[in-house]
């Protein structure tokens, strides 16, 4: 080092932050549609990422939620398979049967009367709209947990008379409330209550509920439950499932069938988790290959600019001022992307690199 | 006289075996004006970016203004070449799309000078080129003796104390020609050590010292008293 003594240290200028935006600024308008494309190509690809997280994990924290909410301690009891061709009927006791069960903590049960609902009088009785009038006990609701979303539930009194209880998908599909007429087995009922979504019994979501002295009275039903919702306490669940069968038709048990809808739940959900993984690994390889296209921008982008690198580094720039100015380049395009239209606004160069 | 150049037995190879520099001895002083002429391919602009530490050497040493360059960080190098020198491209690399005013006006950006005082001795250098007239256009709409004149001015809107200069004169016209050697004349009148890298004779002739280049070496250096700038065209 002895040739510096006597010299001035060299020492390199500062540039001020204005001039480092102003080149970053210059660099960028030299080539405005690869700096669009190039912001698009990583807005859509993060865009992507955070869409899928996001509707899968919202998603899945409903079912889990509804799951708590509802607890996974509920069995339903169906009538199963029959060996002869008469069709397999629970006995028009089982619910109280099943009841007397021990850990049995409440049992609901309905009734398909294999009615219709309609609207009014004027629709063709084959436009069903997937609907069933089903009988049901007042003891239903509570079973399910499912509160009544608008008018009231039935009382010992309603459900002697034509008055129905619609689910939620059954009044979406009438377009009737409260308060209005609908058109069963050639007569009109009044509607006196509409009922929230009910997660683990889809069944009553599409069923306009009736009482079952009413089905017995207007609809001529026969009186056998079709489906009976247990509440089994909390932790007994499968040593009560295995008494079931027995309970509702001590007769037949094996033409009995008890099944735990939270399982069907869980299960989607999972299915759910696992569709998504797929789509998050999609969404991965997509944010790669768009990830390996950027870089490869970015590397002919250098090459391409080497002698203007080369150029600066004449004119005096050190290594560090050639590092910041590309910074700057990739720092300015998010401030201004807020409108990538305005990229457009900015003059192009006439020649070409 | 104090050297501003000193090279000391200059090697330099290319990746691939070229041998472009094959030891070169030279010294410059302070305030000298030296024109390198030599055929082409004969090593001079190896021989300038080697002046203008842009490369460095493979063999040999180095000394500029006093420093000897391979001891220089990268930061000492920046300082060196954007306080103390000047240098004019042979293929000019002037900003596509920027007016001939910023391409100037960045001959200074490096140096610390503020941008509105950058912009002002740009106006002022191109106007000693013959440019005034053209300092919004950008370089895409020059002519190449136009370009040549920008890079002219950008090399000495620093007013560095070290000129290079590669064929500076190459694309111009006799009259264009002149104005930029006058240039480079005030320049050097002005203190400055210029290195001019000529295939005109005339030009080289009108220089007081004369290198020519050979096969990377140095083959002749003369230097006639007689000859004063005031008889370069
Ligand atoms: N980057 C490089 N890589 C490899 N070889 C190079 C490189 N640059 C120059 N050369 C070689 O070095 C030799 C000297 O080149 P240089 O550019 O110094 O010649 P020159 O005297 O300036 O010629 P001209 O008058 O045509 O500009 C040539 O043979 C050239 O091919
Ligand atoms: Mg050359």
């Amino acid at each position: 080092m002895t040739d510096r003594i006597g010299r001035a240290r060299l020492t390199p200028a500062r540039m001020t932050l204005e001039d480092v935006a102003r080149v970053g600024v210059a660099g960028l308008r030299a080539r405005p549609t690869r700096a669009v494309l190039s912001a698009l190509g990583i807005a859509i690809g993060i865009a992507t990422m955070v869409a899928v997280l996001g509707i899968s994990s919202s998603s899945q924290a409903r079912v889990m939620e509804t799951l708590d909410e509802l607890g996974t301690n509920m069995l339903t009891v169906a009538p199963g398979k029959q060996f002869s061709e008469k069709k397999a009927r629970l006995p028009k006791n089982a619910a109280r049967m099943i009841r007397g069960v021990e850990h049995v903590a409440m049992a609901g049960q309905t009734g398909d009367t294999g009615k219709a609902v309609y609207r009014n009088d004027r629709i063709p009785s084959t436009r069903t709209a997937g609907l069933q009038v089903r009988a049901t006990s007042l003891d239903l609701l509570a079973v399910l947990r499912t509160p009544v979303r608008s008018g009231r539930w039935h009382d010992t009194a309603t459900a002697a008379q034509r008055t129905v209880v619609l689910g939620s998908t059954a009044a979406t599909r009438l377009a009737a409330t409260a308060g209005d007429s609908v058109w069963i087995n050639g007569q009109w009922w009044t509607v006196i209550g509409v009922l929230a979504e009910s997660p683990l019994a889809e069944d009553v979501d599409v069923a306009a509920l009736v009482g079952f002295a009413a089905a017995d009275a207007f609809l001529g039903f026969d009186g056998h439950p079709t489906l009976v919702y247990t509440k089994i306490a909390e932790g007994k669940v499968t040593e009560v499932r295995a008494l079931l069968n027995h309970a509702a038709n001590p007769e037949h048990p094996e033409e009995v069938t008890v099944s735990r809808p939270s399982d069907a739940l869980e299960a989607r959900a999972a299915v759910a988790g696992a569709f998504t993984s797929l789509l998050l690994g999609v969404g991965g390889v997509a944010l790669l290959v768009g990830g390996v296209g950027i870089a490869n921008t970015m590397i002919i982008s250098v090459l391409e600019r080497r002698r203007e690198i080369g150029l600066r580094r004449a004119l005096g720039a050190t290594t560090a001022q050639v590092r910041i100015q590309f910074l700057a380049e990739s720092l300015i395009w998010p401030g201004r992307a807020g409108s990538p239209a305005r990229c457009w606004e900015w003059p192009a160069p006439s020649g070409s690199r | 006289m104090t050297a501003v150049v000193e090279l000391a037995k200059v090697t330099k190879e290319f990746p691939g075996g070229v041998l472009a520099l094959r030891g070169v001895d030279l010294r410059v002083d302070t305030g000298e004006l030296v024109a390198m002429v030599g055929p082409s391919g004969s090593g001079k602009s190896t021989l300038l970016n080697m002046i203008g530490t842009l490369d460095r050497p493979s063999q040999g040493q180095v000394r500029i203004a006093g420093y000897d360059v391979a001891q220089l960080s990268d930061h000492e190098l920046s300082a060196l070449r954007a306080q103390h020198i000047g240098f004019i491209f042979q293929q000019f690399h002037l900003a596509d799309g920027v007016s001939a005013l910023d391409n100037v006006a960045d001959g200074l950006l490096y140096a610390g000078v503020a941008r509105r005082e950058r912009r002002r001795r740009a106006g002022e250098a191109l106007e000693r080129v013959g440019l005034a007239d053209r300092l919004e256009h950008r370089s895409n709409q020059m002519s190449g003796g136009e370009r040549q004149r920008v890079a002219v001015a950008r090399a000495v809107v620093g007013e560095p104390s070290l000129v290079l200069a590669d064929e500076p004169t190459g694309n111009l016209d006799t009259a264009s020609g002149a104005e930029v050697l006058a240039t480079l004349r005030n320049l050097n009148a002005a203190g400055a050590t210029v290195v001019i890298i000529t295939h005109d004779l005339e030009v080289a002739a009108a220089a007081p010292r004369r290198i020519h280049i050979r096969d990377g070496l140095v083959v002749a250096d003369e230097t006639s008293e007689a000859a004063g700038m005031g008889a370069l065209r």
